[in-house]
Protein backbone atom coordinates (compact mmCIF):
# COMPACT_ATOMS: atom_id res chain seq x y z
CA UNK A 1 0.00 0.00 0.00
CA UNK A 2 1.54 3.24 -1.35
CA UNK A 3 0.80 6.63 0.53
CA UNK A 4 1.66 9.88 -0.39
CA UNK A 5 4.16 11.33 1.13
CA UNK A 6 1.95 14.44 1.88
CA UNK A 7 -0.13 11.77 4.06
CA UNK A 8 2.36 10.88 5.50
CA UNK A 9 3.79 14.50 6.82
CA UNK A 10 0.14 14.84 7.90
CA UNK A 11 0.19 11.92 10.27
CA UNK A 12 3.50 12.38 11.35
CA UNK A 13 2.35 15.98 11.85
CA UNK A 14 -0.83 15.35 13.69
CA UNK A 15 0.66 11.96 15.63
CA UNK A 16 3.52 14.54 16.80
CA UNK A 17 0.86 16.94 18.15
CA UNK A 18 -1.25 13.91 19.97
CA UNK A 19 2.32 12.70 21.51
CA UNK A 20 3.43 15.76 22.58
CA UNK A 21 0.16 16.66 24.15
CA UNK A 22 -0.39 12.90 26.10
CA UNK A 23 2.80 12.80 27.52
CA UNK A 24 3.46 16.96 27.95
CA UNK A 25 4.01 16.44 31.72
CA UNK A 26 7.47 14.22 31.02
CA UNK A 27 8.35 16.34 28.27
CA UNK A 28 8.01 19.75 29.95
CA UNK A 29 10.76 21.40 31.66
CA UNK A 30 9.35 23.17 33.93
CA UNK A 31 5.37 23.67 35.20
CA UNK A 32 3.74 25.29 33.13
CA UNK A 33 2.06 27.96 34.94
CA UNK A 34 3.80 28.01 38.37
CA UNK A 35 7.29 27.37 36.77
CA UNK A 36 7.51 31.45 37.07
CA UNK A 37 11.09 32.86 38.12
CA UNK A 38 11.45 36.67 36.91
CA UNK A 39 15.36 36.61 37.16
CA UNK A 40 14.95 34.24 33.97
CA UNK A 41 12.39 36.79 32.01
CA UNK A 42 12.56 37.33 28.39
CA UNK A 43 15.36 34.66 27.81
CA UNK A 44 16.00 34.29 24.12
CA UNK A 45 16.11 30.51 22.69
CA UNK A 46 18.81 28.85 24.36
CA UNK A 47 20.21 25.90 24.90
CA UNK A 48 18.42 26.13 28.35
CA UNK A 49 15.18 27.60 27.44
CA UNK A 50 14.93 25.87 24.05
CA UNK A 51 11.71 28.36 23.09
CA UNK A 52 13.17 31.07 25.63
CA UNK A 53 10.66 32.41 28.24
CA UNK A 54 8.12 34.92 28.49
CA UNK A 55 8.29 38.12 30.61
CA UNK A 56 7.57 35.98 33.72
CA UNK A 57 10.44 33.72 33.50
CA UNK A 58 7.91 30.77 32.25
CA UNK A 59 9.71 28.22 30.04
CA UNK A 60 8.29 28.75 26.55
CA UNK A 61 9.05 25.27 25.70
CA UNK A 62 6.95 23.55 28.62
CA UNK A 63 3.87 25.69 27.81
CA UNK A 64 3.49 25.05 24.36
CA UNK A 65 3.72 20.91 25.07
CA UNK A 66 1.24 22.00 27.74
CA UNK A 67 -0.68 24.27 25.40
CA UNK A 68 -0.86 21.49 23.08
CA UNK A 69 -3.61 19.67 24.88
CA UNK A 70 -6.05 22.33 25.50
CA UNK A 71 -5.88 22.59 21.71
CA UNK A 72 -6.18 18.96 20.92
CA UNK A 73 -8.95 18.54 23.24
CA UNK A 74 -10.67 21.54 21.74
CA UNK A 75 -10.07 20.57 18.29
CA UNK A 76 -10.71 16.74 18.73
CA UNK A 77 -13.61 16.82 21.21
CA UNK A 78 -15.56 20.10 19.71
CA UNK A 79 -15.33 18.43 16.20
CA UNK A 80 -16.43 15.30 17.13
CA UNK A 81 -19.62 16.90 19.05
CA UNK A 82 -20.20 18.93 15.54
CA UNK A 83 -19.63 15.57 13.65
CA UNK A 84 -22.27 13.90 15.18
CA UNK A 85 -24.62 16.71 15.29
CA UNK A 86 -24.00 17.27 11.48
CA UNK A 87 -24.64 13.76 10.60
CA UNK A 88 -27.15 12.51 11.98
CA UNK A 89 -29.42 15.50 11.07
CA UNK A 90 -28.21 15.62 7.21
CA UNK A 91 -28.50 11.83 7.39
CA UNK A 92 -32.12 11.47 8.74
CA UNK A 93 -32.84 15.17 6.73
CA UNK A 94 -31.46 13.10 3.76
CA UNK A 95 -33.34 10.09 4.06
CA UNK A 96 -36.28 10.89 5.28
CA UNK A 97 -36.94 13.98 3.34
CA UNK A 98 -40.18 15.75 3.46
CA UNK A 99 -40.92 18.13 6.28
CA UNK A 100 -37.85 17.15 8.61
CA UNK A 101 -35.93 17.99 5.46
CA UNK A 102 -37.02 21.08 5.65
CA UNK A 103 -36.71 22.08 8.88
CA UNK A 104 -32.98 20.89 8.73
CA UNK A 105 -32.51 22.74 5.85
CA UNK A 106 -33.58 25.89 7.73
CA UNK A 107 -30.98 25.28 10.37
CA UNK A 108 -28.58 24.86 8.43
CA UNK A 109 -28.99 27.79 6.30
CA UNK A 110 -29.58 30.08 9.23
CA UNK A 111 -26.16 28.38 10.55
CA UNK A 112 -24.59 29.38 7.36
CA UNK A 113 -25.67 33.12 7.80
CA UNK A 114 -24.35 33.85 10.65
CA UNK A 115 -20.91 33.76 11.03
CA UNK A 116 -19.66 30.98 13.28
CA UNK A 117 -16.77 32.72 15.30
CA UNK A 118 -19.20 35.51 16.16
CA UNK A 119 -21.68 32.79 17.20
CA UNK A 120 -19.26 31.09 19.40
CA UNK A 121 -17.99 34.55 20.87
CA UNK A 122 -21.87 34.78 21.53
CA UNK A 123 -22.46 31.49 23.30
CA UNK A 124 -18.24 32.25 24.98
CA UNK A 125 -20.06 35.56 26.32
CA UNK A 126 -23.17 34.18 27.73
CA UNK A 127 -21.41 30.73 29.47
CA UNK A 128 -18.12 33.06 30.73
CA UNK A 129 -14.68 31.65 29.55
CA UNK A 130 -13.32 28.33 30.27
CA UNK A 131 -12.80 24.90 28.58
CA UNK A 132 -16.24 23.46 28.41
CA UNK A 133 -18.20 26.83 27.26
CA UNK A 134 -15.38 26.04 24.53
CA UNK A 135 -16.15 23.09 23.95
CA UNK A 136 -19.83 23.86 23.82
CA UNK A 137 -19.66 27.14 21.72
CA UNK A 138 -17.32 25.56 19.19
CA UNK A 139 -19.25 22.00 19.07
CA UNK A 140 -22.45 23.65 18.33
CA UNK A 141 -21.52 26.03 15.74
CA UNK A 142 -19.79 24.21 12.90
CA UNK A 143 -21.60 21.54 11.81
CA UNK A 144 -23.10 23.00 8.82
CA UNK A 145 -20.40 21.60 6.50
CA UNK A 146 -20.85 18.30 7.75
CA UNK A 147 -24.49 18.21 7.99
CA UNK A 148 -24.51 19.44 4.06
CA UNK A 149 -22.40 16.93 3.19
CA UNK A 150 -24.01 14.34 4.88
CA UNK A 151 -27.76 15.10 3.37
CA UNK A 152 -26.26 15.20 -0.47
CA UNK A 153 -24.43 11.92 0.62
CA UNK A 154 -27.82 10.46 1.98
CA UNK A 155 -29.90 11.60 -1.34
CA UNK A 156 -27.79 10.41 -3.62
CA UNK A 157 -27.00 7.25 -1.68
CA UNK A 158 -30.51 6.19 -0.96
CA UNK A 159 -31.48 5.84 -5.07
CA UNK A 160 -28.40 3.26 -5.38
CA UNK A 161 -29.51 -0.51 -5.61
CA UNK A 162 -28.12 -1.86 -2.54
CA UNK A 163 -30.14 0.42 -0.36
CA UNK A 164 -32.88 -0.55 -2.34
CA UNK A 165 -32.36 -3.74 -1.76
CA UNK A 166 -31.49 -3.48 1.77
CA UNK A 167 -35.15 -2.52 2.17
CA UNK A 168 -36.30 -5.22 -0.11
CA UNK A 169 -34.48 -7.43 2.13
CA UNK A 170 -36.71 -6.49 5.34
CA UNK A 171 -33.99 -3.82 6.73
CA UNK A 172 -35.49 -1.22 9.23
CA UNK A 173 -34.68 2.34 8.14
CA UNK A 174 -32.16 2.89 11.32
CA UNK A 175 -30.36 0.10 10.21
CA UNK A 176 -30.17 0.97 6.65
CA UNK A 177 -28.90 4.66 7.43
CA UNK A 178 -26.51 2.80 10.03
CA UNK A 179 -24.99 0.02 7.49
CA UNK A 180 -25.65 1.14 4.54
CA UNK A 181 -25.96 4.85 4.45
CA UNK A 182 -22.82 5.63 6.61
CA UNK A 183 -19.88 3.72 5.88
CA UNK A 184 -20.52 4.95 2.32
CA UNK A 185 -20.55 8.68 2.77
CA UNK A 186 -17.98 8.00 5.95
CA UNK A 187 -14.74 9.39 3.31
CA UNK A 188 -16.21 13.17 2.93
CA UNK A 189 -17.24 13.29 6.35
CA UNK A 190 -13.99 12.09 7.76
CA UNK A 191 -11.98 14.45 5.64
CA UNK A 192 -14.50 17.30 6.27
CA UNK A 193 -14.02 16.33 9.86
CA UNK A 194 -10.29 16.54 9.95
CA UNK A 195 -10.35 19.80 7.99
CA UNK A 196 -13.11 20.83 10.66
CA UNK A 197 -10.77 20.09 13.42
CA UNK A 198 -7.80 22.18 12.00
CA UNK A 199 -10.40 25.08 11.55
CA UNK A 200 -11.96 24.49 15.48
CA UNK A 201 -7.90 24.38 16.72
CA UNK A 202 -7.70 28.01 14.58
CA UNK A 203 -11.35 28.90 16.39
CA UNK A 204 -9.76 28.43 19.73
CA UNK A 205 -6.79 30.41 18.97
CA UNK A 206 -8.52 33.19 18.00
CA UNK A 207 -11.11 32.63 20.94
CA UNK A 208 -8.55 32.63 23.72
CA UNK A 209 -6.61 36.00 21.93
CA UNK A 210 -9.67 37.86 22.02
CA UNK A 211 -9.51 36.77 25.83
CA UNK A 212 -13.05 34.46 25.88
CA UNK A 213 -11.11 31.28 25.30
CA UNK A 214 -8.99 29.82 28.06
CA UNK A 215 -7.97 32.65 30.63
CA UNK A 216 -4.60 33.23 31.57
CA UNK A 217 -2.22 31.79 33.25
CA UNK A 218 -3.15 28.12 31.81
CA UNK A 219 -1.72 27.74 28.63
CA UNK A 220 -3.33 27.32 25.19
CA UNK A 221 -1.79 28.41 22.12
CA UNK A 222 -4.39 31.02 21.43
CA UNK A 223 -4.06 32.75 24.83
CA UNK A 224 -0.06 32.58 24.85
CA UNK A 225 -0.41 34.62 21.20
CA UNK A 226 -2.26 36.70 22.57
CA UNK A 227 -0.10 37.43 25.82
CA UNK A 228 3.00 37.88 23.44
CA UNK A 229 1.16 40.68 21.03
CA UNK A 230 2.49 43.21 23.28
CA UNK A 231 6.38 41.95 23.04
CA UNK A 232 5.95 40.92 19.53
CA UNK A 233 9.14 43.43 18.45
CA UNK A 234 11.07 43.19 21.88
CA UNK A 235 10.65 39.46 22.43
CA UNK A 236 9.41 37.34 18.86
CA UNK A 237 9.81 34.23 20.48
CA UNK A 238 6.75 34.44 22.34
CA UNK A 239 4.75 34.49 19.49
CA UNK A 240 6.52 32.43 17.12
CA UNK A 241 6.63 28.88 19.43
CA UNK A 242 2.95 28.94 19.53
CA UNK A 243 1.99 30.34 16.15
CA UNK A 244 4.26 27.43 14.51
CA UNK A 245 2.66 25.24 17.02
CA UNK A 246 -0.85 25.82 15.26
CA UNK A 247 0.52 26.16 12.08
CA UNK A 248 2.24 22.70 12.11
CA UNK A 249 -1.01 20.80 13.74
CA UNK A 250 -3.21 23.19 11.44
CA UNK A 251 -1.12 21.79 8.19
CA UNK A 252 -0.64 18.44 9.81
CA UNK A 253 -4.66 17.58 9.61
CA UNK A 254 -5.25 19.45 5.95
CA UNK A 255 -2.77 17.09 4.71
CA UNK A 256 -4.10 14.55 6.72
CA UNK A 257 -7.57 15.10 5.80
CA UNK A 258 -6.61 15.04 2.13
CA UNK A 259 -4.73 11.58 2.47
CA UNK A 260 -7.52 10.20 4.27
CA UNK A 261 -10.20 10.96 1.37
CA UNK A 262 -7.84 8.33 -1.13
CA UNK A 263 -7.08 5.81 2.01
CA UNK A 264 -10.66 5.50 2.61
CA UNK A 265 -12.08 5.14 -0.72
CA UNK A 266 -12.19 1.27 -1.24
CA UNK A 267 -12.12 1.17 -5.23
CA UNK A 268 -8.41 2.89 -4.74
CA UNK A 269 -7.57 0.32 -1.94
CA UNK A 270 -7.83 -2.80 -4.23
CA UNK A 271 -6.04 -1.04 -7.14
CA UNK A 272 -3.28 -0.13 -4.29
CA UNK A 273 -3.06 -3.64 -3.36
CA UNK B 1 -57.52 -27.82 -3.28
CA UNK B 2 -57.12 -28.27 0.75
CA UNK B 3 -53.97 -25.45 1.65
CA UNK B 4 -54.42 -21.77 0.20
CA UNK B 5 -51.81 -20.72 -1.71
CA UNK B 6 -48.39 -19.38 -0.75
CA UNK B 7 -49.21 -16.14 -2.76
CA UNK B 8 -52.45 -14.97 -3.98
CA UNK B 9 -52.95 -11.66 -5.86
CA UNK B 10 -56.44 -10.52 -6.51
CA UNK B 11 -57.42 -8.21 -8.91
CA UNK B 12 -54.44 -6.08 -8.43
CA UNK B 13 -54.47 -2.32 -9.67
CA UNK B 14 -51.66 -0.26 -9.22
CA UNK B 15 -52.52 3.51 -9.78
CA UNK B 16 -49.89 6.23 -10.92
CA UNK B 17 -50.69 9.68 -9.67
CA UNK B 18 -48.92 12.57 -11.28
CA UNK B 19 -50.40 15.25 -9.26
CA UNK B 20 -53.40 16.28 -11.46
CA UNK B 21 -54.89 12.45 -12.14
CA UNK B 22 -54.84 9.01 -11.72
CA UNK B 23 -53.82 6.11 -14.22
CA UNK B 24 -53.90 2.31 -13.71
CA UNK B 25 -50.40 1.49 -13.94
CA UNK B 26 -51.23 -2.43 -13.80
CA UNK B 27 -54.96 -3.38 -13.77
CA UNK B 28 -56.80 -6.44 -12.95
CA UNK B 29 -54.00 -8.61 -12.22
CA UNK B 30 -54.64 -11.60 -11.05
CA UNK B 31 -52.21 -15.05 -10.13
CA UNK B 32 -51.40 -17.33 -7.67
CA UNK B 33 -48.24 -19.43 -6.98
CA UNK B 34 -48.43 -22.37 -4.62
CA UNK B 35 -45.66 -23.77 -2.52
CA UNK B 36 -42.57 -24.48 -4.34
CA UNK B 37 -44.20 -23.65 -7.81
CA UNK B 38 -42.12 -21.78 -10.42
CA UNK B 39 -43.87 -18.77 -12.28
CA UNK B 40 -43.13 -16.26 -15.04
CA UNK B 41 -44.02 -12.85 -15.75
CA UNK B 42 -43.24 -12.15 -19.01
CA UNK B 43 -43.74 -8.57 -20.76
CA UNK B 44 -42.04 -5.37 -22.88
CA UNK B 45 -40.09 -2.52 -20.57
CA UNK B 46 -42.66 -0.44 -18.90
CA UNK B 47 -45.97 -2.85 -18.93
CA UNK B 48 -46.11 -3.04 -15.13
CA UNK B 49 -44.06 -6.46 -14.42
CA UNK B 50 -41.57 -5.10 -12.09
CA UNK B 51 -44.26 -2.63 -10.22
CA UNK B 52 -46.18 -5.56 -9.60
CA UNK B 53 -43.56 -7.57 -7.80
CA UNK B 54 -42.76 -4.37 -5.83
CA UNK B 55 -46.80 -4.19 -4.71
CA UNK B 56 -45.98 -7.80 -3.74
CA UNK B 57 -43.35 -7.12 -0.96
CA UNK B 58 -45.20 -3.90 0.17
CA UNK B 59 -42.37 -1.52 -1.31
CA UNK B 60 -44.57 0.63 -3.69
CA UNK B 61 -43.43 4.06 -3.25
CA UNK B 62 -44.97 7.48 -4.83
CA UNK B 63 -46.22 8.29 -7.22
CA UNK B 64 -47.32 4.50 -7.20
CA UNK B 65 -50.03 3.10 -5.03
CA UNK B 66 -52.48 0.18 -4.45
CA UNK B 67 -55.48 1.38 -6.21
CA UNK B 68 -57.68 -1.96 -5.24
CA UNK B 69 -57.69 -5.69 -5.27
CA UNK B 70 -55.70 -8.04 -2.44
CA UNK B 71 -52.41 -9.83 -2.23
CA UNK B 72 -52.10 -12.55 0.28
CA UNK B 73 -49.64 -14.30 1.39
CA UNK B 74 -49.99 -17.44 3.24
CA UNK B 75 -53.47 -16.10 3.38
CA UNK B 76 -52.65 -13.13 4.82
CA UNK B 77 -53.27 -9.79 3.45
CA UNK B 78 -50.04 -8.37 2.72
CA UNK B 79 -51.06 -4.50 2.52
CA UNK B 80 -53.34 -4.57 6.13
CA UNK B 81 -50.12 -5.72 7.98
CA UNK B 82 -48.71 -3.25 10.00
CA UNK B 83 -44.93 -2.33 9.05
CA UNK B 84 -42.86 -4.27 11.13
CA UNK B 85 -44.50 -7.19 10.11
CA UNK B 86 -44.01 -6.05 6.66
CA UNK B 87 -40.68 -5.37 7.03
CA UNK B 88 -40.24 -8.96 9.01
CA UNK B 89 -41.74 -10.73 6.20
CA UNK B 90 -39.25 -9.04 3.33
CA UNK B 91 -35.78 -10.96 3.13
CA UNK B 92 -37.20 -13.26 5.35
CA UNK B 93 -40.05 -15.43 3.55
CA UNK B 94 -39.86 -13.17 0.46
CA UNK B 95 -36.78 -12.53 -1.14
CA UNK B 96 -35.79 -10.77 -4.53
CA UNK B 97 -33.00 -10.34 -6.69
CA UNK B 98 -31.84 -8.09 -9.04
CA UNK B 99 -30.96 -7.11 -12.50
CA UNK B 100 -27.90 -5.46 -11.30
CA UNK B 101 -25.63 -7.29 -9.41
CA UNK B 102 -23.32 -4.87 -9.72
CA UNK B 103 -25.31 -2.13 -7.73
CA UNK B 104 -27.73 -4.20 -5.70
CA UNK B 105 -24.25 -4.99 -3.35
CA UNK B 106 -23.27 -2.18 -0.95
CA UNK B 107 -19.50 -1.04 -1.87
CA UNK B 108 -18.24 -0.34 1.01
CA UNK B 109 -19.12 -4.20 2.74
CA UNK B 110 -17.40 -7.26 2.83
CA UNK B 111 -19.71 -9.87 1.13
CA UNK B 112 -19.63 -12.26 4.23
CA UNK B 113 -20.92 -9.49 6.31
CA UNK B 114 -23.90 -8.31 3.98
CA UNK B 115 -24.61 -12.39 4.40
CA UNK B 116 -24.39 -12.67 7.72
CA UNK B 117 -26.84 -9.34 8.15
CA UNK B 118 -29.30 -11.49 6.74
CA UNK B 119 -29.00 -14.15 9.93
CA UNK B 120 -28.92 -11.56 12.76
CA UNK B 121 -31.55 -9.53 11.17
CA UNK B 122 -34.42 -11.99 10.80
CA UNK B 123 -33.09 -14.88 12.81
CA UNK B 124 -31.79 -12.82 15.86
CA UNK B 125 -28.44 -14.74 15.60
CA UNK B 126 -25.01 -13.54 16.98
CA UNK B 127 -22.51 -12.29 14.64
CA UNK B 128 -20.11 -15.25 15.27
CA UNK B 129 -22.58 -17.44 14.14
CA UNK B 130 -23.81 -15.50 11.55
CA UNK B 131 -20.43 -15.06 10.50
CA UNK B 132 -19.70 -18.79 10.10
CA UNK B 133 -23.73 -19.46 8.36
CA UNK B 134 -21.99 -16.37 5.80
CA UNK B 135 -19.38 -19.01 4.97
CA UNK B 136 -21.75 -22.11 4.50
CA UNK B 137 -24.59 -19.47 2.84
CA UNK B 138 -21.87 -18.72 -0.22
CA UNK B 139 -20.15 -22.38 -0.35
CA UNK B 140 -24.04 -23.17 -1.10
CA UNK B 141 -23.99 -21.01 -4.14
CA UNK B 142 -20.94 -22.40 -5.30
CA UNK B 143 -18.56 -20.25 -4.70
CA UNK B 144 -14.81 -21.25 -4.59
CA UNK B 145 -12.76 -20.88 -1.41
CA UNK B 146 -15.87 -19.34 0.51
CA UNK B 147 -13.25 -18.66 3.70
CA UNK B 148 -11.70 -16.44 1.65
CA UNK B 149 -13.79 -14.77 -0.71
CA UNK B 150 -16.29 -13.70 2.53
CA UNK B 151 -13.91 -10.75 3.36
CA UNK B 152 -13.79 -9.84 -0.47
CA UNK B 153 -15.59 -6.47 -1.64
CA UNK B 154 -17.81 -6.33 -4.13
CA UNK B 155 -16.02 -4.83 -6.22
CA UNK B 156 -13.26 -7.43 -6.22
CA UNK B 157 -15.80 -9.84 -7.79
CA UNK B 158 -16.90 -10.94 -11.28
CA UNK B 159 -20.79 -10.25 -12.46
CA UNK B 160 -21.90 -13.83 -12.05
CA UNK B 161 -20.22 -14.12 -8.59
CA UNK B 162 -22.03 -10.94 -7.37
CA UNK B 163 -25.49 -12.60 -8.64
CA UNK B 164 -24.34 -15.33 -6.73
CA UNK B 165 -23.88 -13.68 -3.84
CA UNK B 166 -27.52 -12.25 -4.40
CA UNK B 167 -28.93 -15.33 -4.40
CA UNK B 168 -26.71 -16.33 -1.37
CA UNK B 169 -27.89 -13.55 0.42
CA UNK B 170 -31.72 -14.19 -0.86
CA UNK B 171 -31.89 -16.85 0.19
CA UNK B 172 -29.77 -17.01 3.62
CA UNK B 173 -32.92 -17.16 5.84
CA UNK B 174 -34.69 -19.78 3.19
CA UNK B 175 -37.64 -17.81 1.93
CA UNK B 176 -40.95 -19.13 0.70
CA UNK B 177 -40.62 -17.22 -2.33
CA UNK B 178 -38.11 -15.56 -4.19
CA UNK B 179 -38.73 -12.99 -6.72
CA UNK B 180 -36.21 -13.39 -9.56
CA UNK B 181 -36.30 -9.54 -11.37
CA UNK B 182 -34.49 -9.68 -14.61
CA UNK B 183 -31.51 -11.73 -12.53
CA UNK B 184 -29.22 -12.45 -15.75
CA UNK B 185 -29.92 -9.77 -17.60
CA UNK B 186 -26.84 -7.73 -16.95
CA UNK B 187 -24.74 -11.36 -17.47
CA UNK B 188 -23.18 -13.02 -19.95
CA UNK B 189 -25.51 -16.07 -21.76
CA UNK B 190 -22.94 -18.56 -20.89
CA UNK B 191 -22.36 -17.23 -16.95
CA UNK B 192 -26.58 -16.74 -17.21
CA UNK B 193 -27.39 -20.32 -17.92
CA UNK B 194 -25.10 -21.13 -15.10
CA UNK B 195 -27.12 -19.03 -12.35
CA UNK B 196 -30.31 -20.11 -13.72
CA UNK B 197 -29.45 -23.53 -13.11
CA UNK B 198 -27.77 -22.65 -9.75
CA UNK B 199 -31.21 -20.51 -8.60
CA UNK B 200 -33.82 -22.96 -10.15
CA UNK B 201 -31.67 -26.08 -7.87
CA UNK B 202 -30.94 -24.14 -4.88
CA UNK B 203 -34.91 -23.33 -4.62
CA UNK B 204 -35.97 -26.78 -5.68
CA UNK B 205 -34.23 -28.10 -2.84
CA UNK B 206 -35.29 -25.65 -0.27
CA UNK B 207 -39.20 -26.03 -1.97
CA UNK B 208 -38.99 -22.25 -2.06
CA UNK B 209 -41.32 -20.69 -5.34
CA UNK B 210 -40.08 -18.40 -7.84
CA UNK B 211 -41.59 -15.79 -9.30
CA UNK B 212 -39.63 -14.76 -12.31
CA UNK B 213 -39.96 -11.49 -13.93
CA UNK B 214 -38.28 -11.27 -17.24
CA UNK B 215 -39.12 -10.38 -20.87
CA UNK B 216 -36.84 -12.95 -22.42
CA UNK B 217 -39.77 -15.57 -22.80
CA UNK B 218 -37.51 -18.26 -23.74
CA UNK B 219 -35.69 -18.19 -20.46
CA UNK B 220 -38.98 -17.79 -18.47
CA UNK B 221 -40.60 -20.91 -19.68
CA UNK B 222 -37.10 -22.36 -19.81
CA UNK B 223 -36.93 -22.14 -15.61
CA UNK B 224 -41.32 -21.70 -14.88
CA UNK B 225 -43.80 -24.20 -15.06
CA UNK B 226 -46.96 -21.61 -15.39
CA UNK B 227 -45.86 -18.19 -17.44
CA UNK B 228 -48.42 -15.30 -17.56
CA UNK B 229 -48.19 -12.68 -19.87
CA UNK B 230 -48.35 -9.60 -19.30
CA UNK B 231 -49.51 -6.66 -21.86
CA UNK B 232 -49.76 -2.69 -20.92
CA UNK B 233 -50.85 -3.61 -17.42
CA UNK B 234 -53.22 -6.32 -17.77
CA UNK B 235 -52.06 -9.73 -18.02
CA UNK B 236 -53.48 -11.18 -21.54
CA UNK B 237 -52.99 -14.65 -21.19
CA UNK B 238 -51.61 -17.22 -18.58
CA UNK B 239 -50.68 -20.70 -18.82
CA UNK B 240 -48.42 -24.07 -18.66
CA UNK B 241 -45.03 -23.06 -20.50
CA UNK B 242 -45.43 -25.90 -22.98
CA UNK B 243 -49.04 -25.25 -23.95
CA UNK B 244 -47.73 -21.32 -23.94
CA UNK B 245 -45.48 -22.50 -26.77
CA UNK B 246 -47.41 -24.84 -28.51
CA UNK B 247 -50.60 -23.23 -28.78
CA UNK B 248 -50.71 -19.55 -27.59
CA UNK B 249 -54.35 -18.28 -27.44
CA UNK B 250 -53.68 -14.49 -27.28
CA UNK B 251 -52.46 -12.84 -30.29
CA UNK B 252 -49.76 -10.99 -28.55
CA UNK B 253 -48.22 -14.47 -26.94
CA UNK B 254 -48.22 -15.73 -30.82
CA UNK B 255 -46.63 -12.30 -31.39
CA UNK B 256 -43.96 -13.14 -29.07
CA UNK B 257 -43.49 -16.99 -30.18
CA UNK B 258 -43.12 -16.36 -33.01
CA UNK B 259 -40.25 -13.56 -33.00
CA UNK B 260 -38.25 -15.69 -31.13
CA UNK B 261 -35.53 -16.97 -33.91
CA UNK B 262 -35.51 -20.55 -34.02
CA UNK B 263 -32.75 -23.33 -35.01
CA UNK B 264 -34.04 -25.76 -37.85
CA UNK B 265 -33.95 -27.16 -41.15
CA UNK B 266 -36.53 -24.30 -42.29
CA UNK B 267 -34.35 -21.83 -40.56
CA UNK B 268 -30.95 -22.93 -41.87
CA UNK B 269 -32.36 -23.16 -45.25
CA UNK B 270 -32.43 -19.14 -44.49
CA UNK B 271 -36.59 -19.83 -45.70
CA UNK B 272 -38.19 -18.94 -42.44
CA UNK B 273 -38.50 -15.35 -41.74
CA UNK B 274 -38.47 -13.39 -38.58
CA UNK B 275 -41.55 -12.05 -37.15
CA UNK B 276 -42.07 -9.19 -35.30
CA UNK B 277 -44.99 -7.32 -33.53
CA UNK B 278 -45.79 -3.55 -35.23
CA UNK B 279 -46.02 -0.55 -33.70
CA UNK B 280 -44.87 -0.20 -30.12
CA UNK B 281 -45.98 -0.62 -27.04
CA UNK B 282 -48.36 2.37 -25.48
CA UNK B 283 -47.53 4.77 -23.06
CA UNK B 284 -49.37 4.28 -19.78
CA UNK B 285 -51.12 7.99 -19.94
CA UNK B 286 -52.97 6.79 -23.25
CA UNK B 287 -53.91 3.05 -23.24
CA UNK B 288 -56.24 2.41 -26.06
CA UNK B 289 -60.22 1.74 -25.17
CA UNK B 290 -61.52 -1.65 -25.26
CA UNK B 291 -58.48 -4.19 -25.80
CA UNK B 292 -55.07 -2.45 -24.98
CA UNK B 293 -53.44 -4.79 -27.93
CA UNK B 294 -55.91 -3.77 -30.92
CA UNK B 295 -54.06 -0.91 -32.14
CA UNK B 296 -51.24 -3.80 -32.87
CA UNK B 297 -53.55 -6.48 -33.08
CA UNK B 298 -53.70 -8.16 -36.91
CA UNK B 299 -57.21 -9.84 -35.88
CA UNK B 300 -58.54 -6.66 -34.04
CA UNK B 301 -62.53 -5.93 -35.09
CA UNK B 302 -64.91 -3.45 -33.96
CA UNK B 303 -65.67 -5.23 -30.65
CA UNK B 304 -62.04 -5.27 -29.41
CA UNK B 305 -62.07 -1.35 -29.76
CA UNK B 306 -64.99 -0.67 -27.38
CA UNK B 307 -65.04 -3.45 -25.03
CA UNK B 308 -61.73 -4.58 -22.70
CA UNK B 309 -62.00 -8.80 -22.99
CA UNK B 310 -62.71 -10.44 -19.77
CA UNK B 311 -60.60 -13.26 -18.82
CA UNK B 312 -61.68 -16.65 -20.26
CA UNK B 313 -60.59 -19.98 -18.78
CA UNK B 314 -59.07 -22.53 -21.29
CA UNK B 315 -59.54 -25.87 -21.87
CA UNK B 316 -56.21 -26.90 -20.44
CA UNK B 317 -56.68 -24.24 -17.18
CA UNK B 318 -54.87 -21.89 -19.11
CA UNK B 319 -56.22 -18.27 -19.02
CA UNK B 320 -56.71 -16.04 -22.01
CA UNK B 321 -57.75 -12.22 -22.20
CA UNK B 322 -58.87 -11.61 -25.63
CA UNK B 323 -62.56 -12.12 -27.90
CA UNK B 324 -61.22 -13.97 -30.53
CA UNK B 325 -58.50 -16.55 -28.61
CA UNK B 326 -57.29 -19.29 -30.46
Amino acid sequence: MKLGTSTIIGGVLFALAIFVGLFAPWLAHTDPVMGANLMNAEEPPSWIWWFGTDAQGRDIYSRVVHGARISLTVGIVSQLVNSVIGVTLGLTAGYWGGWWDDVVNALTNLMLAIPSLIFALAIMAVLGPGLTSLLIALGLTNWSFSCRIARASALSLKSQGYVQAAKVLGYGDLRIMITQLLPNMLGPIIVISTLGMGGAILAEAALSFLGLGIRPPYPSWGSMLSEARDQITTAPWLSVFPGLAIFLTVLGLNLLGDGLRDILDPQSRSRRT
Amino acid sequence: MTAPPLIEVDGLRIDLDDGSRRTAAVEGVSFRIDRGETFGLVGESGCGKSISALALIGLLRRPLSIGAGAIRFDGREIQGLPAAEQRALRGNRIAMIFQEPMTALNPVSPIGRQIAEMFVLHQGKSWREADRLAVEALASVRVPAPERRVKDYPHQLSGGMRQRVMIAIALACGPDLLIADEPTTALDVTVQAEIIELMRNLCAERGTAILMISHDLGLVANVCRRVAVMYAGRIVEERGSDALFRASAHPYTKGLVDSLPRLGTRAALGRSKLKEIAGVVPAIADFPAGCRFNPRCMQATEICRSTAPETTRLGDGGLVRCHHHA
